[in-house]
């Protein structure tokens, strides 16, 4: 079997879930196709240094978010962390699930894939700054683990925590805006209880954050991704 | 210290688990807790509706934002991509691909 033919058939069935990648990086459909067309053609030259039985998915994907760094990516230098707010914990729970949601009358019915459309949920994505952007897609798209991410990314995975814990708050805060705007929560009580109290509900506590003494992820997962072309 | 209700469903039960369970709430559902540390958060939701609720709510969250995140893949794009893979064959320079697979 040629090199083509044995790269094509392992790599392109991920060409959906890379271009969909592509479009919450680039949010530019013309940009997107571009990116996954330069990501095919690195993954394609590369693919000779590629260890068979590793994890692709993850080589592809750290080919796609460096090319997307270095081509679309290089107008913004400055890091945009600083620009999330921080967000309570647990933001869209409070508001729109649990003991609120059941005293307003929420059926069984009310089903929370119906509470956001699909435009939302990827413009609510897209709008995260990209750092956690990146992040958010990673793990709650395509389902890579702490440590494919630290490696797709080249950070540690106490960065990659950080960003998915403060970014995910952030999604929720995004996501409760759309279905305030379509009035959802008209449908349902607002935050604060009969007797005044913040809302009830377990106590605010640290949802997600690294801490000290934790145990770091527990091993598992699939053999990390091994390093794609830089170019 | 909490907001937990106190009725029969909580007596005797130990509200610094449900601090613990809130707390690992995405490592959970991320898989990465090690099999010890899950067992005791499953044993802990065994018992404690309001935290199950949350976990139940994020678990849904998560499969909702996963399923609506689809794109479809343009027609021309498939074989664009593949024709430039032909022509990438064909370039100079592109037989000096490191190896082969293995």
């Amino acid at each position: 079997m040629s090199d083509q033919a044995t790269f094509a058939e392992q790599a392109m069935p991920f060409m959906s879930s890379l271009y969909s990648a592509a479009l919450r990086m680039t949010r530019n459909p013309s940009d997107a196709e571009d990116l996954v067309q330069e990501t095919y053609l690195k993954a394609y030259r590369g693919f000779g240094g590629f260890q068979e039985g590793t994890n692709l998915k993850a080589w592809l994907y750290r080919i796609l978010t460096n090319t997307y760094i270095n081509a679309y990516r290089a107008k913004k230098r400055r890091f945009d962390e600083t620009e999330l707010d921080e967000v309570e914990d647990l933001y869209l729970y409070r508001r729109l699930g649990g003991l609120e949601a059941v005293a307003a009358g929420r059926s069984a019915e009310d089903e929370l894939m119906d509470w956001f459309t699909d435009i939302e949920v990827k413009e609510a994505i897209e709008a995260l700054p990209e750092q956690f952007r990146v992040a958010v897609l990673l793990a709650d798209v395509e389902g890579f683990s702490y440590k494919e991410i630290a490696e797709i990314l080249d950070i540690p995975i106490g960065t990659v925590m950080s960003r998915l814990h403060r970014g995910r708050k952030a999604l929720q805060k995004a996501l409760y805006s759309f279905a305030a705007s379509r009035g959802l929560t008209e449908r349902v009580a607002p935050p604060s209880g009969a007797d005044g109290d913040d809302v009830s509900g377990p106590e605010p506590v640290t949802v997600g954050g690294p801490r000290s003494g934790d145990d770091p992820p527990s091993d598992g997962s699939g053999s990390g991704a091994t390093a794609g072309p830089t170019e | 210290m909490t907001d937990l209700p106190d009725n029969d469903e909580h007596a005797g039960h130990d509200h610094g688990n449900c601090d613990e369970a809130l707390h690992e709430l995405y490592t959970f559902l991320d898989g990465e807790l090690t099999d010890e540390s899950r067992m005791r958060i499953r044993t802990h939701l065994d018992d404690c509706s309001p935290c199950l609720e949350v976990f139940d709510f994020e678990a849904e969250l998560r499969i909702v934002i996963k399923q609506k995140c689809t794109d479809q893949v343009p027609d021309n794009l498939r074989q664009r991509i593949f024709d430039s893979l032909g022509a990438a064959d064909h370039a100079p320079g592109a037989a000096a691909r490191p190896g082969g697979p293995e």
